[in-house]
């Protein structure tokens, strides 16, 4: 009976699992058609009360907005027809996001214009289209990602050059949406094309060129970091954003140390961030200042940094000859110790109250951060000045990370990560390296801390709580534990969709909480991959299956 | 080292008296043992007999409770090095695991710890920690006297997988290699710690027999590098075959020591392994 059953199943199994069959071609031609249509016909109907829906006009014919994207989303699924690989994953993609902005759009046009009378025939048609267009892409068959061809040195840089600058291209336009709703579609958009590109190989295929040519790499992306100021024609709002997220996004690659290279589960982490903050604050001779010293920032930069350094060594010292989770309730409670001390210690630290008018920095030369300079006829505001600052700063860290991950250090500390006991056997002092790993991580954490409070001029202990440690441990898990860039792209996602958004300030840890379980669900990785992360999550544990890969012929 | 006249006067490692109690447990009981220079020793005994602990006792993995162990000049347990008393009043060893392993003591470990998602090579990489000592400043900084280190450390690892025969498999995952070569890999890191006595905690365990007869092979080879080796098996052929001396452990206490052929004939061996033919006395 059951034989008899798995036979049968086993007969129509490919059919099953695979559902080819020009039932899939006819759903995805019928999907692309409808959502074309739909990217030129009005989305919304003129005269009804709905004025501006979502800063574009969708009540005439044309091509806009939310429209565009299904557009171009569309043209992407277009790859489902061919027999590319990972045409599923790429083709499931833009088809979901055509969804999911079409779904979007439509419950904004009906929330906002009253009714369903407010929605207009091509909205309607777009979701009709996309549901089509997503059941077509289902159909087709399950294929490892595309691996694209390496074409030549040109190409290579090409495509470094043609990634970043998409990238801040994307940057620049989602910050000039003004618009929540427009700007969700955007980044919906953005996201779909991501994943859809993503599944054709461009990621690998950019991994693999910038792997190849990294110093042109490192290059093109400083400089586009470099040149997102200039796009911003003076406005200060973004720029004091993203010097905010510099400092952040430096903090977090030195919690990358702690936690993605040696494995240490560190819940107190900003508290050496706001270590760094105050000693900062009191020797700048700040206005409310306690302490009547008036450092040069160059000596008060490495001063934070190693008082952190020290409260760093006292707080793992007692605590890192322990295994397991104790470090991260005894970090937990420090980082509550110090908001509280500095609460309380109202002589020192003012209390509640902070310290405010911290002045800015002054370089030794007379270059003064707190005045707006004009480069290359462009005025930049006040705040790019703090922006240039943690480029350099984050370029420092970042060849710090990467060497010393990349040394005997680093062996030892990922040693250590997987298993304390056969390190320890190997000659490891593992105490010892831990410390250092602890200590690292406080010493970033403190410079960044110096330079964070002169940007916002003012210290008080509730911006130090535990939910900025939580914030900056996420950063690292959806960046990606262990990688350089990954701790920078999660920083910048974490601080800045919230500014962008201001209804998701509500629901912040919701809906960080939400991305972190998707994410371990999806990508447990982290979005940007370490080279070892990428194995140890995805290649199987069969001695087979690693000896037919081709391998690398020893050279003797 | 000072010049012995007679080599075997100067045992490579020398356990005297050690004694391992857990609460109500004598798990290892007042041992005597000795590892001459390029000696394969075999430690055997019955499931429990406090083979593993004794090791742990010569690693520095526990502390035992009396006892002297001392490894060429060095003591590593006993009077003289003796225990140190932490804050809360408990005795830690004055020696780490990971100073005796420095010292020139190296194991393997019967459920095999490798560190399962680095590569073989970094694997054998990582047991050579101990034997240099480029700092963080030097990785930073990124001397000529880093990448002389580095270059030098890469290549005694190529050399030490090659020993073992898994030079071709270094930029596997440890996790993905067959059982047996995992086995290999263990010894090999082992190895980069450049020890003058490697402990194996049943190497063969779980092998096929050609699996075994190359390990067999393989520690002899270790033998001949002058190196001295002391082996925990229940496989009775691999023992008997390999070692110079085997001692059998039971209930904690060395019950006999000789050599393969004197142990073999004792009654008393078979009589640990299988109880007494006459009725069930209970031993105390």
């Amino acid at each position: 009976m059951t034989s008899a059953f798995l036979r049968i199943f086993d007969r129509y199994r490919e059919q099953i699992l695979r559902r080819t069959g020009p039932r899939g071609r006819v759903l995805l031609i019928a999907g692309v058609v409808l959502c074309l249509i739909s990217s030129v016909l009005p989305w919304g109907v003129s005269g009804v009360g709905y004025t501006n829906p979502l800063g574009g006009n969708l009540q005439s014919v044309g091509i806009g907005g939310p429209r565009l994207y299904v557009l171009l989303l569309t043209l992407v699924a277009c790859v489902g027809l061919t027999s590319v690989d990972g045409r599923r994953r790429s083709s499931l993609a833009a088809s979901l996001g055509n969804l999911i902005i079409s779904v979007y759009i439509l419950r904004g046009l009906v929330h906002e214009g009253g009714g369903t009378g407010a929605v207009g025939v091509g909205a309607w048609v777009a979701l009709v289209g996309s549901l089509v267009l997503f059941l077509g892409a289902d159909t087709l068959p399950v294929t490892p990602r595309n691996v694209l061809p390496r074409l030549s040195a040109v190409a290579d840089i090409a495509l470094i050059f043609v990634v970043i600058g998409v990238g801040l291209a994307a940057l620049v336009v989602g910050l000039d949406i003004e618009d929540d709703k427009q700007f969700v579609a955007f980044a919906i958009f953005v996201v779909a094309l991501v994943v859809a590109a993503n599944g054709l190989g461009v990621a690998a295929a950019f991994t693999s060129a910038f792997d190849r040519y990294r110093y042109i790499g490192y290059a093109v992306a400083a400089a586009a970091a470099f040149a997102f100021p200039f796009t911003q024609h003076g406005n200060a709002q973004w720029m004091a954003v993203f010097a905010r997220v510099g400092v952040f996004a430096a903090a977090a690659i030195g919690l990358n140390v702690v936690v993605g290279l040696a494995g240490l589960l560190d819940l107190g982490y900003i508290a050496f961030f706001g270590i760094g903050g105050y000693v900062s604050a009191l020797l700048s001779n700040a206005v409310f200042t306690t302490v009547h010293v008036h450092l040069p920032f160059l000596l008060v930069i490495p001063l934070g940094a190693a008082v952190a350094a020290f409260f760093g060594v006292l707080v793992g010292a007692p605590t890192l000859r322990l295994r397991g989770d104790y470090l991260a309730i005894v970090t937990l409670g420090f980082g509550e110790i110090f908001r509280i001390v500095a609460i309380n210690w109202t002589g020192l630290t003012k209390g509640p109250n902070g310290i405010a008018g911290i002045p800015d920095l002054k370089l030794p030369g007379g270059f003064d951060f707190g005045k707006p300079h004009t480069v290359f006829g462009q005025l930049l505001p006040f705040q790019s000045n703090y922006y240039f600052l943690d480029i350099f700063l984050i370029a420092g860290v970042m060849v710090f990370f990467a060497r010393v991950n990349d040394s005997r250090i680093g062996r030892a500390w990922v040693a250590i990560r997987e298993d304390e006991l056969a390190a320890r056997a190997m000659g490891i002092n593992t105490v010892a390296l831990k410390l250092l790993a602890f200590g690292i991580g406080a010493t970033l954490a403190g410079t960044a801390g110096t330079i964070n409070v002169h940007i916002g001029e003012a210290i008080e202990p509730n911006a130090y709580q535990f939910i900025f440690s939580a914030l900056l441990l996420s950063a690292v898990v959806l960046g990606g534990m262990g990688t350089v860039a990954g701790p920078i792209l999660g920083a910048a996602l974490l601080y800045a969709i919230p500014e962008k958004l201001r209804f998701v300030q509500d629901y912040r840890l919701f809906l960080f909480g939400l991305a972190l379980i998707l994410l371990m669900r999806f990508r447990p990785e982290g979005l940007i991959v370490s080279r070892r992360r990428q194995r140890e999550f995805h290649e199987g544990g069969s001695g087979a299956d690693a000896m037919s890969q081709p391998g690398q012929v020893a050279p003797v | 080292m000072t010049a012995q006249p007679v080599a075997s006067s100067m045992p490579v490692l020398r356990a005297e008296g050690v004694s391992k109690r857990f609460g109500g447990l004598l798990a290892v009981n007042n041992v005597d043992f000795a590892v001459n220079e390029s000696e394969i020793v075999g430690l055997i005994g019955p499931n429990g007999a406090g083979k593993t602990t004794f090791f742990n006792c010569l690693t520095g993995m526990v502390v035992p409770t009396t006892g002297r162990i001392t490894y060429r000049d060095t003591e590593i347990f006993g009077p003289a090095s003796g225990l140190r008393k932490t804050l809360s009043g408990r005795d830690v060893q004055a020696h780490t695991p990971d100073q005796i392993t420095k010292f020139g003591l190296a194991r393997t470990f019967q459920n095999i710890r490798l560190f399962p998602n680095m590569t073989v090579l970094e694997n054998v990489l990582v047991g050579r920690h101990c034997r240099t000592r480029e700092g963080v400043l030097s990785a930073v900084g990124r001397g000529p006297r880093f990448h002389r280190t580095e270059r030098e450390v890469r290549e005694r690892a190529a050399e030490l997988l090659q020993f073992v025969g898994l030079r071709r498999d270094e930029d596997e995952l440890a996790r993905s290699l067959p059982y047996g070569d995992q086995r290999r890999l263990e010894i090999a890191r082992a190895l980069a710690t450049d020890p003058g006595l490697l402990l194996l905690d049943e190497p063969t365990a779980g092998m096929n027999p050609s699996e075994t007869r190359a390990t067999m092979d393989l520690v002899k080879k270790i033998r001949d590098l002058g190196l001295a080796v002391i082996v925990i098996e229940h496989d009775m052929k691999f023992i008997f075959n390999l070692c110079d001396r085997v001692a059998v452990l039971v209930q904690g206490a060395k019950l006999i020591e000789g050599t393969p052929a004197e142990v073999q004939a004792d009654p008393r061996v078979v009589e640990a392994y299988l109880g007494t033919t006459a009725g069930d006395e209970g031993s105390s």
